[in-house]
């Protein structure tokens, strides 16, 4: 039965996402309201969420439309904000191998959070993973297209007390990190991705600190390709 | 800026994205044999990448504002220390949301 395979997956999925409906809920509310006082139209985040689904660089991309029309400069920045999708790809280009169009969809919704789940979630035997990691990244897209919508219909009429809701997501991925952490047999990509990314933080600042993280990231793996293939 | 101007600028963002995404699996595609190196970063990376997504989320944070990053200090110390001793991941996402927020609330303000 088809049928049961993909309700069984939705539900296996569904429970692994409910960090993320609250995160993107509010985070998404948050960016709807900031569209709508910057004078923004609520279809305009709704279309935005829903096409581009990359939080960061939706909240960037109010301020370009604000700005001059600057199309090449826009291309890049949002290059270098997003290029850590090219290591969820290299990352995941044997568990998204999966056939057919669910394959393309994994690829277009792979946000940090569907990324972060699907490569590190244990799925259970008997359900299909196509289907789970289908449910886990259309799941969180809903979530923040909905979110981003409510606060673009309901703008300022939402109380909005809730300072601090946003470290969800850190708590999400600080939590990530530690179940990966308990599961591996060696630390050392853990420590290295850690490390690095902490200092070029502290030296770069912002935004800026993604690229040179990578490059030193990348690095750092080649060399020690030798020692850490020998403890597989 | 026109709504021209304005879709072509969300188009844009959209393209871009989708290229940080798609070009590993149009470099390497399944057909073909992935270069044991490549293989060996699908291994590597995604540790790495989990420790990249944790600094990522603290960006906006400066450890030369008024409190030092202090309240994300403590409450990621709290995280730490409560998975390793419950191991429940919607506990220790939970409570150290909820702890943040009443910091930044009523302690740090």
């Amino acid at each position: 039965m088809v049928y049961k395979k993909i309700k069984a997956a939705f539900f296996a999925a569904f429970p692994n996402t409910i960090p993320i409906l609250a995160g993107f809920l509010f985070l998404g509310i948050a960016y709807g309201i900031y569209m709508n006082q910057s004078g923004f139209k609520f279809y305009y985040p709704m279309f935005m969420s829903f096409i581009i689904f990359a939080g960061s660089v939706e909240f960037a991309t109010v301020s370009w439309l604000l700005g001059s029309f600057d199309p090449v400069n826009i291309f890049f920045l949002t290059l270098m904000i997003n290029a850590r999708h090219l290591f969820y790809g290299l990352s995941m280009l044997e568990k998204y191998n999966i056939p057919g169009w669910k394959k393309l969809y994994l690829i277009y919704g792979m946000c940090d959070e569907s990324f972060s789940i699907n490569a590190t979630v244990d799925v259970p035997k008997e359900i299909d993973k196509g289907w789970f990691m289908f449910f886990v990244t259309m799941l969180n897209q809903i979530y923040w297209v909905a979110g981003a919508t409510i606060g673009g219909i309901f703008g300022s009429f939402i109380p909005f007390d809730t300072k601090g809701i946003e470290f969800v997501m850190t708590a999400l991925f600080v939590v990530i990190f530690l179940e990966n952490w308990l599961k591996e047999k060696d630390h050392s990509a853990s420590v290295i991705g850690l490390f690095i990314s902490f200092i070029c933080l502290i030296i770069f600042k912002g935004t800026n600190f993604i690229i040179p993280s990578m490059i030193i990231i990348l690095s750092v793996l080649t060399l020690l390709r030798g020692r850490l293939e020998k403890h597989e | 800026m026109s709504k021209i101007q304005q879709l072509i600028i969300i188009l844009i963002v959209a393209f871009a994205t989708m290229i940080t995404r798609f070009l590993p699996f149009i470099v390497f595609p399944a057909n073909k044999e992935t270069p044991s190196y490549i293989k060996y970063l699908g291994k590597v990376l995604p540790a790495a990448v989990l420790g990249l997504l944790v600094v990522y989320s603290l960006k906006d944070v400066s450890i030369f504002n008024e409190f030092h990053a202090l309240p994300e200090a403590i409450i990621i110390a709290v995280i730490v220390i409560l998975h390793f001793w419950k191991r429940q991941m919607i506990l220790s996402i939970s409570a150290g949301t909820i702890l943040y927020m009443f910091l930044i609330q009523f302690i740090f303000k």
